[in-house]
């Protein structure tokens, strides 16, 4: 089968989106850029096939009426547990890396003891957000690793009177190695120790069992063969790619935007260091478009310092935000002072419901100067990227565009921090069809690996 | 672009000699300057905005700017006079290694730049020597009228020809004006023809990094003398034969010979990354076709000449009408009617951070220029010597955006049936 890859290395995270030959999407995959883009960008992928994989299955099992009462949803739950697979698999290579560092930093022997203590516990626990019902939190191994090593690390650490520090530097040393390099799973395998896990949740017969094994062995022999790959984002000028299949994510996000909502003439995108806000016409084609610059105060890693400051995680700050009864005012043009700001109204006694709900309307005061300076909004308007996630941050959106422009259509897609992947992967399509199509086919697959 | 670089070395070694052979040095500003009067009395000028941004292009200007702010100059000051009193600070040694000569006159002979004023302030504060300003009137409603123009040429007679008389100790002789004059207006007559050839496809000549060594001795301290009258010959004549070659302009990497995108840019370059700034054109084939910029010391291509015979009323019109001193909607006009006289496929707008005067309402020009011609324009902002803020990724990001961007359009233009 044939298929047009779009990966959109951001400064947060990596996203890459798989279409077929007609153009609907068949997976999407994402990670944190961490400091490797190569590797982001390949995992990135790896993800956006093994949901491609999973879709397809999803569809056969659908196909077969004996199968899709009894086993519907298994196929989610069959990737659940692909990916906790893979998770293991890093983990016993971090702590791999985590045991061969502290010997040969020369850790004391209760410093050892503490290490496989942790990491003996670290699996259980971590496992969880690949649960069924897990609540929504970031997946991503880093994120999930150190948290965890951090909590475990600091209650261990004091029971056996070992320096937590020291536990610290040997975990920051390993985590860099182990993940910039692509765990090398085989996908057959995997996913049979997966299909393992996940078959006693289902109540099937040993013939649809069978069948549904059948389905699974199929989706994984099927060949998805790459013609094209389009890169964009930050990283973009780091991908291995010709300069012909790079283009640059404001056009991406606005054809990704079109894609999802073909009504769309202006787009507010939110990503980790961006804000764009870009004009599209009836095509998608961008008219014009404008960016922050020298700051990205308001954008998603501003959110992910205030929840830092905070001590929460970056997924709680909207609804939270959204409990809130008026609206503090924060300002907005630098991270650093509206971390001290929050402190110092917290201090004053002001509900956190309240401050975080101020803080949202300040980044979004922020986005709309910015879509003023673009041309306006017109409708409909689509917001897109990470930020997007945050209801408290689409609903103070909302409000003020409303104050400024009168009613407006507003799209948020569940998927909009694809939205820049979708549009490059728009771009592989288009770049693969026609008469170039063998040659472009040959030169993406030789540079794109 | 050899020979330009000779003669401005040539002029800072000058400065370098005023003092023992006995010349008087003025400082001035490039637009609305009035470097064939400062001639017809053997004063020397010097552009202290020159040596702020030739400090810019060779990687000095940041630790001037420091050095301004440590004296108590804020970061939202006007970084060519911060790097200009830096510079002062530090000992006053210009950009090319030689100390500068100290003013025998300050001769601000424009004043559509308030900071211009303010600027000379200091300066004259530290020096302690005269000063002649010439109230130049803003262009507000379109049109310079008889009455400025009468204005001007009153001051010229009343207030700085007797202190420039006063301070070099001749007597002002209108005749030496009037044949600097003469080789100014053949000059200019080269130099449009240089700049407009860029209207051919492709273009011989980039209008703004490359347009920057085109006007460099016009602008300063050379217009109305011989050499420059030979250089913008030479140029001429190089340049034509370019065009009749079909050849695309020089850059620093070579020739550029399949242009892809014509562009007309307001505003100035960024100074302290020119190079880098100009590959992010180049690398995309590029070619800047038209510029304001290079019409900061004279709007020549829109017919003004300098005229022997009106010799102080045609100086006067000309420091009405340099393009600093033009009004938003002048200057709207001006730009839109680049981009179809250049058949130009975008227009770029290059927001400089620390200039107040000049960058504000450059956003509603971009949408005005963006409805008058259809053409799609683009906003980048950097600054002129401040390296502080000039933020490359970012800069490339937009201009990469906007060449594709310009690209697509083409595409779909060129897939509507005829």
């Amino acid at each position: 089968m044939k298929c047009f890859v779009g990966i959109d290395l951001g400064s947060t995270t990596t996203k890459a989106v798989v279409l077929d030959a007609s153009g609907a999407v068949l997976g999407r995959g994402i990670t944190n850029s961490r400091s490797n883009y190569d590797v982001a960008c390949e995992i990135a992928r790896n993800e956006a096939f093994l949901d491609a994989r999973v879709n397809l299955l999803q569809r056969a099992v659908e196909d077969k009426p004996e199968l899709t009462e009894k086993a519907r949803g298994l196929p989610y739950v069959l990737r659940r547990n692909f990916q906790r697979a893979q998770h293991v698999h890093l983990l016993r290579e971090l702590e791999e890396t985590c045991t061969v560092n502290a010997r040969r930093a020369g850790a004391a022997p209760d410093v050892m003891d503490a290490l496989r203590e942790v990491f003996d516990q670290m699996e259980n626990r971590t496992c969880k957000a690949f649960d069924q019902n897990a609540r929504p939190r970031s997946d991503f191994f880093r994120d999930l690793a150190s948290a965890e090593y951090m909590r475990l690390g600091q209650i261990v650490a004091r029971r056996r009177r070992v320096e937590f520090e020291v536990l610290l530097g040997i975990f920051d040393k390993s985590i860099i190695a182990v993940e910039s390099s692509v765990p090398e799973t085989s996908l057959q395998e995997t996913m049979e120790k997966a299909l393992e896990h996940s078959l006693p949740l289902f109540d099937l017969s040993a013939d649809a069992q069978r069948a549904l094994k059948g389905l699974v062995d199929a989706a994984v022999a099927r060949r998805l063969t790459t013609a094209v790959t389009v890169g964009t984002g930050y990283g973009r000028a780091r991908l291995p790619f010709l300069k012909e299949f790079i283009r640059s994510e404001i056009l991406c996000h606005g054809l990704g935007a079109h894609a999802l909502f073909p009504g769309t003439r202006t787009v507010l995108d939110i990503g980790g260091q961006d804000t764009k806000a870009i004009q599209v016409d009836a095509d998608g084609v961008v008219t014009s478009f404008q960016m922050n610059d020298r700051c990205a105060a308001g954008c998603g890693r501003y959110l992910g310092y205030i929840a830092d400051e905070m001590n929460i995680g970056l997924h709680e700050l909207g609804p939270i935000a959204q409990e809130a009864r008026k609206r503090v005012r924060i300002n907005s043009t630098c991270t650093v002072f509206a971390g001290a700001e929050l402190r110092d109204r917290l201090a004053l006694g002001q509900r956190r419901e309240d401050i975080l709900g101020g803080l949202h309307r300040a980044i979004m005061l922020r986005a709309m100067s910015l879509l003023s300076r673009s041309g306006g909004i017109h409708d409909e308007f689509t917001f897109t990227g990470g930020v997007a996630k945050n209801a408290a941050a689409v609903m103070a959106l909302g409000e003020l565009v409303e104050e400024n422009y009168g009613e407006r259509k507003i799209n948020v897609s569940p998927d909009s921090i694809y939205t820049g992947a979708l549009g490059a992967a728009i771009y592989a399509r288009r770049a693969g069809a026609g008469d170039r199509e063998e040659q472009l086919a040959v030169t993406a697959a030789g540079g794109a690996r | 672009m050899l020979q330009q670089k000779e003669m401005i070395a040539a002029h800072f070694r000058k400065l370098g000699e005023a003092r023992e052979r006995g010349q008087k040095v003025v400082y001035t500003f490039v637009p609305g300057n009035l470097t064939e009067l400062m001639l017809a009395f053997d004063a020397l000028p010097l552009h202290p905005e020159i040596n702020a941004l030739q400090s810019g292009m060779r990687k000095l200007s940041g630790e001037y700017v420091a050095e301004a702010e440590r004296a108590g100059h804020s970061e939202d000051v006007c970084t060519y006079v911060k790097c200009d009193v830096g510079m002062l600070l530090k000992g006053n040694v210009g950009p090319d290694g030689t100390k500068l000569p100290e003013p025998d006159l300050l001769l601000l002979s424009y004043t559509g730049c308030f900071t211009f004023m303010k600027w000379f302030e200091l300066l004259r504060q530290h020096y302690d020597c005269p000063v002649a300003m010439l109230h130049v009137p803003y262009q507000a409603d379109g049109e310079a009228t008889p009455d400025m123009l009468e204005y001007v040429v009153k001051q010229l007679r009343t207030e700085v020809i007797p202190k420039l008389e006063r301070v070099t100790g001749r007597k002002y002789d209108e005749d030496r004006v009037r044949e600097a004059l003469v080789r100014s207006a053949r000059a200019e007559d080269d130099l449009v023809r240089v700049l407009e050839t860029a209207k051919h496809r492709p273009s011989p000549i980039d209008a703004y990094f490359g347009g920057v060594y085109y006007i460099g001795p016009m602008f300063t301290a050379f217009r109305g003398t011989e050499e420059a009258e030979a250089y913008y010959a030479q140029l001429r004549a190089e340049v034509e034969e370019r065009l009749a070659r079909g050849q695309g302009p020089i850059t620093p990497e070579g020739l550029l010979d399949e242009e892809r995108f014509r562009l007309v840019v307001e505003g100035p370059p960024n100074w302290t990354h020119f190079r880098e700034f100009w590959k992010m054109f180049y690398d995309e084939r590029a070619v800047v076709v038209a510029s304001t910029y290079t019409k900061v010391g004279g709007v020549y291509d829109r017919g003004f000449r300098h005229d022997p015979a009106r010799p102080l009323e045609s100086l006067a019109e000309y420091c009405l009408g340099c393009y600093t001193n033009l009004s938003l909607p002048t200057r709207v006009e001006m730009i839109a009617d680049y981009v179809r006289d250049y058949a130009a496929d975008g227009f770029l707008i290059n927001s400089i951070k620390s200039c107040n005067s000049f960058s504000a309402g450059q956003l509603v020009m971009l949408r005005e220029i963006e409805d008058l011609t259809g053409v799609k324009g683009s906003f980048i902002e950097t600054d002129l010597v401040d390296p502080r803020y000039f933020s490359a990724s970012n800069v490339k990001t937009r201009l990469e955006s906007y060449f594709q961007m310009l690209e697509q359009k083409r595409a779909a233009r060129e897939e509507v049936p005829v």
